[in-house]
């Protein structure tokens, strides 16, 4: 059972972020963390693999060369290796060019399940892997909260308006899990010291065979033109508990008149 | 979206109905503006399930030279749109507030960022597929008629491999958020579905209802008829006090219309600060007890 997981690093959230003028993408300069939302698909790898008594996890990302860092931590959970595409052509890239490096990495390791998490929390799209799976002719299911696999295929259940659905799949599929379906485990002291030697393969676009006018900018079918302020919400307070919070909160009611 | 699509195209809209039994749908499209109606009827479209969708989509694309494809947004239409975006290297820009036709190009506005920025964006060649946030345009019926064409789907086979094994549904209970003055709502900061009942408790002291976030939704700690979102319900009280949700974009596009938004958080950055009218910086734990003891005091004193 070989599992790949797409796991993207993403602007630290409790650092200001911003989008950068010139370039007018989010400015990546600062530290970069694991996006929350992935680790719970690294989780949900693992625990497949320990419930199948043996396998792979492997990372797949694309990003600057610096993820390693981030990735390590992923490696620290539990897993095996990750494959970092790594290229500065890549830059810039969006959903087209993006799912298409990603299929062509995950054509070269033929995995027999590929996870995602629910949402890249710079991007907020929630829409990667429907793109890569049809890039890679496989099924796909999204928003799986409870996930099992049995007899060469995948079942996912998955909250609805309504309710519930349950989908299944033959394997191999693409499934993007939601952060409900599992508590991340910490890395274990052994785990981050077994992760500094873990294999971190970078790949260059080339090396997957992604011709240059696919990735990157080049490869991108959109683009933003401008970037502006969002028109004010009124005089909005912001205050810090200092044991008066309750009190303060209560003086604002009265004041709108909504107690 | 037809009455939108058909004011920047000057009227060269035509709809998708894509489903089972939803030929009767077709005479609905044409009074919202559509001149022309794409019906794929097919008990394989009956199920929910983007893939096959994008197999009908891409093949209309295709053979009418459609320039662009707008879709509403939920769960099911991301998963098409994102698939139809590989299948035809088309642009996919989701999220939009707004499209405009700006100098002969299609504009969209995208907040980003839990839409502390705006941005403008396009396309670089067509088709140009977009998302729209639901609710942002206003429909107007206008009463033309459509004429209507039947397409006969044409699957891959990978499409039609993911099936719908079970589709449940829930009946809710309990009071409706709907119409609430007031709504308190608990997010994933309550720690636990066992402290729901300080949210619970607010409520009732604030004569309102409960509201909640997808996560604690998705991890069983409340019933789904509670949830506020993009996949929930949309709602727009007096008063909605949030405690302890992080104030997600797809939690924000649920209860942005409240008239004041009190929020209770501990992380300083938490980006639902940046659209309350009084945010408080500390623990819902300390906080939310004495805040109902004070509300309480006042109603009866
Ligand atoms: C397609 C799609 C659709 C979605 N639809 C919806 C939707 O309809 N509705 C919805 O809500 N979400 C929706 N989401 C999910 C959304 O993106 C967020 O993941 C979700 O809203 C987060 O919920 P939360 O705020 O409860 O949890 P978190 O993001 O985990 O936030 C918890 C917050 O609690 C704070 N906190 C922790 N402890 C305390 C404490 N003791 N005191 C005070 N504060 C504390 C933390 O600082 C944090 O900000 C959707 C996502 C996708 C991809
Ligand atoms: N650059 C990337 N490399 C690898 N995986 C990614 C990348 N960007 C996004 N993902 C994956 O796709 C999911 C959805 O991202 P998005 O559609 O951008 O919200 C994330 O939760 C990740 O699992």
């Amino acid at each position: 059972m070989k599992i790949a997981v797409c796991v993207k690093q993403v602007p630290d959230a409790a650092a200001p972020r911003r989008l950068d003028p010139q370039t007018k993408r989010l400015d990546r300069s600062g530290e970069g963390v694991l996006n929350a939302f992935d680790v719970h698909a690294v989780e949900e790898a693992l625990r497949l693999k320990e419930a199948a008594g043996g396998g792979e996890v492997l990372l797949v990302t694309m990003a600057p060369e610096g993820a390693q860092d981030t990735l390590r931590k992923a490696l620290a959970m539990g897993a095996d290796r990750a494959l970092l595409i790594s290229d500065e052509a890549a830059a810039g890239s969006d959903l087209v060019a993006t799912s298409y490096a990603l299929a062509k990495a995950l054509e070269r390791e033929e995995p027999d399940l590929v996870l995602f998490g629910q949402q890249a929390s710079d991007s907020d799209g929630a829409v990667l892997w429907a793109a890569v799976a049809d890039r890679l002719r496989l099924p796909t299911i999204s928003q799986v909260a409870e996930l099992s696999l049995a007899e060469g295929r995948v079942r996912g259940k998955r909250q609805t308006e309504f309710g519930y659905d349950v989908i299944e799949a033959p394997l191999p599929a693409v499934v993007a899990v939601s952060d409900a379906i599992n508590e991340p485990r910490y890395p274990s002291l052994k785990g981050i010291m077994s992760a500094k030697s873990k294999p971190q393969e970078l790949v260059s676009l080339t090396a997957l065979g992604v011709e240059p006018d696919r990735a990157g900018d080049q490869g991108s079918r959109t683009e933003v033109y401008a970037l502006g302020d969002p028109p004010a919400r009124g005089d909005s307070q912001k205050i810090s508990d200092d044991g008066s919070g309750a009190e303060q909160i209560v003086a604002f009611l009265v004041e709108r008149r909504l107690v | 979206m037809l009455s939108k699509a058909a004011a920047l195209a000057d009227g060269a809209v035509a709809a998708a109905i894509l489903g089972s039994g939803v030929r009767d749908l077709a005479a609905r499209a044409g009074s919202f503006g559509a001149r022309r109606v794409f019906v794929a009827d097919d008990p394989r479209l009956e199920a929910p399930l983007p893939q096959p969708r994008v197999d009908v989509l891409a093949a209309l694309v295709r053979e009418h030279g459609v320039g662009t494809v707008l879709f509403g947004q939920s769960v099911l239409a991301a998963d098409i749109a994102a698939g139809l975006s590989a299948r035809l290297d088309a642009g996919l820009n989701w999220d939009l507030t707004d499209l405009r036709s700006e100098d002969g190009r299609l504009v969209g506005r995208r907040p980003a960022l839990a839409d502390s920025v705006y941005a403008e964006v396009g396309w670089r060649s067509e088709p140009r597929l977009a998302i729209v946030r639901s609710g942002t345009f206003e429909p107007s019926e206008t009463g033309g008629e459509a004429e209507v064409t039947e397409v006969t789907p044409q699957f891959e086979d990978f499409s039609l491999a993911a099936t719908m094994v079970e589709q449940a549904h829930e009946e809710s209970g309990g009071p409706s958020i709907e119409d609430a003055d007031v709504i308190v709502a608990g997010g994933r900061g309550l720690g636990g579905p066992e402290n729901f009942t300080l949210v619970e408790e607010l409520a009732k002291a604030l004569g309102g209802a409960v509201g909640a976030t997808r996560a604690v939704v998705d991890a069983g700690w409340y019933p789904y008829a509670t949830q506020v979102g993009q996949t929930g319900k949309t709602v727009a009280p007096k008063l909605y006090v949030a405690c302890g949700i992080s104030g997600a974009i797809q939690h924000k596009v649920g209860m942005q219309s409240s008239s004041v938004i009190v929020a209770i958080n501990k992380d300083p950055n938490a980006p639902i600060f940046e659209y309350s009218d009084l945010g408080v910086v500390g623990d819902l734990h300390e906080i939310l007890p004495k805040l109902t003891e004070l509300v309480r005091a006042r109603k009866s004193g």
